[in-house]
């Protein structure tokens, strides 16, 4: 990935939201495209880092997470990168089933796939590449292309 | 975020100022927690200030319903702008929770 922004994020759920308005005040802005930033980036890139320190890295405060973003043609991409030994995305339920709808957890990844345009793993499962299209048209909750 | 817990008859109104995302869930599940551990049973959560919730924010407020039904309670949420409707929508979490268009609305017959 040819990044244009990288940091290594200590592994501290405090860090997240300032991570996440540094990430957002870098992306070109336009009224047409607040609302994919505001909501769609945002809630995206939140559940990436999120689950990257809480199950990649194991809330292990001696790990970091890797985030690349880079910013063209009307994309955002971005890659959270954590150190733990990865998971099977297939293998997450879908938490808006009626038996899991009381659970507490389990809706990050369904999140992601819900508000980004596209959500791509790498093979070990420990890295997670989002992307959003922007003045693409406003289409909140369209679903990504995993 | 802030959050801040004030009265309503025999009503707990939590409003929540920026946004309830992974870093700061626990805050309001302990305040809310320790209201309940004093006797509330009803609570309302109004969003009018909020930005965002995240999954982790989703969940704490379906963990929050649940100890506060266990007590024979009930957890209310009201002003959900456009964007945070979405969220609940996308989940189906606006089928678990009563939810008002504004305060006044959320609290009739509670």
């Amino acid at each position: 990935m040819n990044s244009e922004l990288v940091l290594n994020i200590p592994n501290d759920l405090h860090a997240v939201e300032d991570v996440v308005d540094y990430v957002v005040a870098r992306c070109p802005s336009c009224e047409e495209d607040a609302r994919k930033l505001n909501l769609n980036f945002r809630v995206g890139l939140t559940e990436a880092l999120s689950n990257a320190i809480l199950y990649g890295n194991g809330r292990d405060p001696a790990k970091t997470v890797r985030l690349e973003v880079a910013i063209r043609d009307s994309r955002i991409t971005v890659q959270v990168t954590d150190q733990g030994n990865g998971f099977d995305p297939e293998r997450v339920p879908d938490p808006t089933c009626p038996v899991n709808r009381r659970k507490i957890g389990g809706r990050g990844l369904f999140l992601m796939r819900e508000l980004m345009d596209e959500v791509r793993f790498n093979d070990r499962g420990n890295s997670v590449t989002l992307v959003l299209r922007l003045s693409s048209g406003e289409r909140v909750g369209g679903g990504a292309q995993a | 975020m802030a959050f801040h817990l004030r009265k309503d008859g025999d009503v707990t109104v939590v409003d929540v100022d920026g946004q309830l995302i992974v870093g700061n869930r626990q805050e309001l599940k302990q305040a809310v927690l320790e209201e309940l551990d004093g006797g509330a049973r009803k609570f309302l959560i109004d969003f009018s200030n909020t930005g965002y919730i995240d999954s982790s924010g989703l969940g704490v407020l379906v963990s929050l319903s649940k100890k506060i039904r266990e007590q024979g309670g009930e957890l209310r949420l009201a002003s959900l702008n456009e964007d945070l409707r979405t969220l609940f929508e996308l989940t189906k979490l606006d089928t678990l929770f009563r939810i008002g268009a504004d305060r006044e609305e959320a609290l009739q017959g509670f």
